[in-house]
């Protein structure tokens, strides 16, 4: 395969380049380091520079009006687009717009008016509620958030914890057990209303993500009709399934991204930064820290990449993007660790982007997916579906 | 296993004596009038110069005699901050009046069990 980007490719690379580095960058320096939110006023100008780009909702789907961008080109501009303080998690802090949640395309042509167009319009915001107390790497097990039948519809019993924007959110999709004995084969997918009556978010979890938290959410005798079932009752599961799979490839992309970044910052740093007389690039010790980045870096990329255009090809790609989250969230954590060793005291504080890199790109190895269940994935299927 | 939602230390007089006392870290801190009715509550995030301590200086400057307030040390200081706020929406109705006069971009809904 030949990752070497087009011509195409390579103008919109420059384009989002110069827009992180000549937009973004420079109002970071005046926002607090942890901050994951722009002055609004902000916001909305540089919205306005993403529509004239014509890279405005990058994420939605042609046939719903979003730029026609395959996944990976995608992955070329998340690289780019990651490559700032808050680039991690927020990459250029929305302004490229945003699709919503991949499963509300799913939706019937009711629901899609109700949830989808006000979502591609900026009027709905949505979480996705699938990780409970009882666990979140094993969902199909881990879900103890009952539906039962009443009244034409649903009530919903059980909490949720790890949700992000819950209380922002004007609508979720929420993963609950209506079939006790059918194990992944008894989860319903409903979409949820923020103001239904039961439903609570009862509390900020405050993590390493300092800038931004998530919340545990409480489900008491929440009722919701028939209407609300996205998909088919019982086939949840598939389709919180595919979505954890397809975030894999772009969830890989944001490391390696913040990767770059550290390690130009290091290579600059050794470059520059002298002790005992000698820079430290003449070192033999940094340069070596350096070489490990370089590989890192390279290695994420070309599993990142092989991942993306199986999934651009229509071929089966879930091996592939296991291996590109695990080799890019662990990769990435070295590269920010080495290039934060090679800063010496200035790596550690707040005055550089590297801490905040460090803090997040910790939880990398746990979001979507922990490593221990990606190598699991991969043993799966290296070894036969039937391996339990 | 959730931690403490509301601040519940006791009060004390907002002066520029006792805010030079604080620690120069990172955190939260609210500011009440005599009754102890909450009139504002604020961050000092890393860019502050003394952080709590830098604040809560400038906080007595500002507002003269007759307030008192309470800090928390925490390097969770915005996530912790909209916390505070959300709950002081929750137990209250509103913000405190001097948060309500430039109030975050975006604040959640909590409603605490």
């Amino acid at each position: 395969m030949d990752f070497e980007p087009s011509e195409e490719q390579q103008m919109l690379i420059d384009q989002v380049r110069r827009y992180v580095r000549e937009e973004i960058i420079p109002l970071e320096a005046k926002m607090d380091p942890d901050a994951s939110e722009l002055d609004p006023a902000d916001h909305k100008r540089l919205v306005e520079k993403t529509k004239a780009m014509g890279l405005f909702g990058i994420d939605i789907p042609k046939e719903y009006g979003g730029p026609d961008i395959d996944i990976v080109t995608r992955v070329l501009l998340a690289i780019e687009m990651a490559q700032h303080r808050a680039g991690l998690y927020v990459p250029c802090y929305g302004t490229f717009g945003g699709a919503g949640l991949a499963q509300i395309f799913e939706a019937n042509d009711d629901q899609k008016e109700r949830y989808l167009y006000p979502t591609l319009r900026g009027e709905k915001k949505a979480f996705f509620g699938l990780t409970e107390p009882s666990g979140g790497s094993d969902p199909a097990r881990a879900i103890q958030t009952k539906a039962e039948r009443k009244d034409n519809g649903w009530v919903l019993n059980g909490a949720k914890i790890f949700i992000s924007n819950a209380d922002r959110a004007q609508y979720g999709i929420v993963f609950a057990r209506t079939d006790a004995s059918k194990g992944r084969a008894g989860i319903t997918c409903f979409i949820i209303d923020s103001d239904t009556p039961g439903f609570h978010v009862r509390r900020v979890v405050h993590t390493l993500r300092s800038s931004h938290y998530a919340t545990e959410l409480e489900f008491k005798d929440c009722w919701v009709s028939d209407h609300q079932v996205l998909g088919e009752v019982n086939k949840g599961f598939a389709v919180a399934n595919d979505r954890l799979t397809r975030q894999r490839i772009p969830y890989a992309a944001g490391c390696i991204g913040v990767a770059i970044a550290a390690h130009e910052m290091a290579i600059e740093w050794a470059k520059m930064r002298t002790t005992f007389g000698e820079k430290l690039a003449n070192r033999q010790a940094v340069q070596w820290m350096l070489v490990d980045n370089e590989i890192d870096i390279r290695t994420a990329k070309h599993f990142t990449f092989e991942a993306a255009e199986k999934a651009r090809r229509g071929l089966p790609f879930k091996i592939e993007a296991s291996i590109a989250k695990l080799t890019a969230s662990e990769g990435g954590g070295r590269v920010v660790d080495r290039s934060m060793q090679i800063h010496g005291g200035m790596g550690m504080t707040k005055d550089l982007p590297l801490e905040r890199w460090y803090r997040e790109m910790r939880i990398r190895r746990v979001g979507e997916g922990p490593s221990e269940v990606q190598r699991m994935v991969i043993a799966r299927e290296i070894l036969g579906s039937n391996l339990r | 296993m959730s931690l403490r939602l509301r601040l519940d230390k006791p009060w004390t007089p907002l002066t520029a004596e006792a805010a030079t006392r604080l620690p120069g870290q990172l955190g939260v801190y609210q500011i009440a009038d005599a009754q102890g009715a909450i009139l504002f509550i604020g961050e000092a995030g890393a860019r502050s110069p003394f952080g709590l301590r830098s604040e809560l200086l400038r906080e007595a400057q500002n507002r003269g005699p007759g307030c008192q307030f309470r800090v928390e040390v925490n390097m969770q200081y915005r996530s912790r901050w909209f916390e505070l706020l959300m709950v002081h929406k929750h137990d209250h109705g509103s913000l405190p009046p001097d948060n309500e006069k430039n109030p975050p971009p975006i604040l959640g809904r909590l409603s605490p069990a």
